[in-house]
């Protein structure tokens, strides 16, 4: 019977030295680029992108932890919010997976940074069997033509397509680089964020999506566009060509803490995280 | 006391009328945004015409189609099942279990509907796709069935108070006349419950037509006309959710004031048409 009493203390003792451990790693690992934020307070407001979130949550949460004066809030929303937004002063910095168009950096006065390059891939469920694709075929597939993917090699199941709405800019950049400006069927099912998409495409082993390369994981598998697969090395190296940056916008030159801010994302802290989060340093 | 009453008095007032300028206020809104629509003649356009944003065409009739498609289905699958349940509980079922159920349904009301749409992505999307073998799973059926346990509790809970508002007397009769629960349910209790069984079932309808993150976490939010009900589609509620993202001043934003206006029009109506009901009734009688 002892081990059983035994057991839980000796867990809670090793969580407690893990914990104690990491609490010492973090302070050494923060005294670096988050100095800046020393006696500054106030709060930034962000929203837009959702491939960004992963990265500007980890940046917002480092900040925080080194100077809980300042707080800072990330919503999503797509690519058209942020730039919406941050025009009409709604929010501090507004993201954007595409480059803001001409007319909206005029109309608004943003200034863009692009402080990451990401990839948009095509992903199927890991169940599923096929693994590459040509871009003819991906084309026939979003415009409803091809519909079962024993045409594929497959199973003989109808394919079920998962897109996002035109707020997104990661659907601006498959739209442009992986269709050719192609239809895409109205009978698609229309996912509003990066993360539901994944989650939906785990769920459905006869689904085809398209994310953020920095969302890829286990829970779902990219596909070989004309036998590139969508990896970091392969968008890095320019290979695989559905790529895009990821821009933060502020409107008019950025400054005090929303200066600091983007600072931050620049910084080899800032860019570590983008790294960590699975995309390509802009640097 | 005096004092009192007038400081009450003031503040029921203001409750009041503040609570009618931002029903009128709303609409007035959404009405000032969707002229353009109106004036130019669009409106029967956008109505009837399907969702191309690619070709220049901002219909919403896909939407229509969808969100009456799935409400009525949810108020269908829910309406036998509310009223089979109330009836279990004020009538025919024993004291400890009927207890027990309303207040399970009682604390049903208050889940929020999130909690609904998670439930319903991971559980029921994967057995409607595998058990009909059409589609994503994500269709009107999926997000009707998870409408139907949404709004159900308040259906039920309309249903047991009106049942309960029969006056005992009459009840006592039916029992001194050596009635059986479902004799005394049957001609009793309903023809005298009825408006609040009507209220119930629009009140219901009135939730589903509104809900919103039911529709976009299930129905798959395809901008295709369904033509079944394994079919993806698209509510009112869900597209505006899913647009409001996009330029202020395109065409394809003002539409949104359409469905705005269609979603604020059928609430009024049904609103209008249950108080309309209710009171021929009581005139009758």
């Amino acid at each position: 019977m002892s081990f059983l009493r035994d057991l839980p203390v000796k867990s809670f003792v090793r969580s407690l030295m893990v914990l104690v451990a990491s609490i010492g790693l973090v302070s050494v690992a923060y005294a670096g680029a988050t100095d800046m934020f020393a006696g500054e307070s106030g709060t930034i407001k962000i929203s837009g992108g959702t491939a960004h979130i992963p990265v500007m949550k980890e940046a917002a949460k480092r900040i925080m932890i080194a100077n809980p004066g300042i707080q800072i809030t990330v919503a999503g929303g797509g690519s058209g919010v942020g730039i919406k937004q941050v025009g009409e002063g709604l929010v501090d910095i507004g993201n954007s997976g595409r480059k803001p168009t001409g007319d909206e950096i005029g109309k608004y006065g943003l200034k863009m940074f692009k402080w990451a390059v990401d990839g948009v891939g095509v992903v199927v469920n890991p169940s599923n069997s096929v693994r590459s694709l040509t871009a003819d075929k991906l084309k026939a597939i979003y415009a409803g033509q091809l519909t079962n993917w024993k045409e594929l090699g497959g199973a003989d199941k109808a394919i079920n397509i998962y897109t996002r709405d035109k707020a997104s800019g990661t659907r601006a950049v498959f739209w442009k680089k992986a269709l050719g400006k192609g239809e895409i069927t109205a009978t698609a099912n229309f996912v509003p964020s990066n993360g539901a998409m994944k989650s939906a495409i785990a769920n459905d082993p006869y689904a085809i999506g398209y994310v953020s390369v920095g969302h890829i994981d286990e829970s779902v598998t990219p596909v070989a566009l004309d036998g590139v697969i969508p990896t970091l090395e392969t968008v890095k190296s320019g290979t695989y060509p559905v790529a895009r940056g990821l821009y933060s916008n502020t409107r008019g030159e950025p400054s005090g803490l929303v200066r600091k801010f983007v600072d931050y994302l620049f910084s080899p802290e800032g860019q570590q995280i983008a790294t960590e989060k699975g995309f390509i340093s802009a640097n | 006391m005096r004092r009192l009453d007038h400081v009450a008095e003031l503040g029921f007032r203001v409750a009041a009328f503040s609570s009618a300028v931002a029903t009128v206020g709303i609409f007035g809104f959404m009405a000032v945004l969707g002229y353009p629509l109106l004036t130019d003649g669009r409106l029967v356009e956008v109505l009837t015409s399907p969702w191309l944003p690619d070709q220049g065409a901002f219909g919403i009739f896909p939407m229509l189609a969808g969100t009456v498609l799935i409400a009525s289905l949810a108020v269908l699958l829910a309406f036998p099942l509310s009223l089979g349940c109330a009836s279990f509980v004020v009538v025919t079922g024993p004291r400890p279990l009927a207890g027990l159920l309303r207040k399970t349904v009682s604390v049903m009301t208050g889940v929020p509907t999130v909690i609904y749409g998670f439930v319903g992505v991971f559980l029921l999307v994967p057995v409607i796709r595998e058990t009909f073998h059409h589609g994503s799973g994500m269709c009107i059926l999926s997000a009707a069935l998870c409408l139907a346990v949404l709004v159900s509790p308040t259906m039920i809970l309309f249903f047991v108070d009106s049942f309960e508002r029969v006056p005992l007397s009459q009840i006592n009769a039916v029992d001194a006349l050596g009635g059986t629960p479902v004799q005394k349910l049957l001609y009793v209790i309903l023809p005298q419950a009825w408006p609040g069984v009507i209220t119930g079932l629009v009140l219901g309808l009135g939730r589903a037509v509104g809900d919103t993150l039911i529709a976009l976490m299930i129905a798959g939010n395809s901008v295709a006309i369904p033509h079944s009900m394994l079919d993806s589609a698209r509510t009112l509620t869900a597209h505006i959710a899913l647009i409001i993202a996009a330029d202020f001043e395109s065409l394809e934003f003002r539409t949104l004031f359409a469905c705005g206006i269609v979603l604020y029009a059928f609430t009024a109506l049904t609103v209008l048409l249950v108080r309309t009901v209710g009171t021929a009734r009581k005139g009758a009688r």
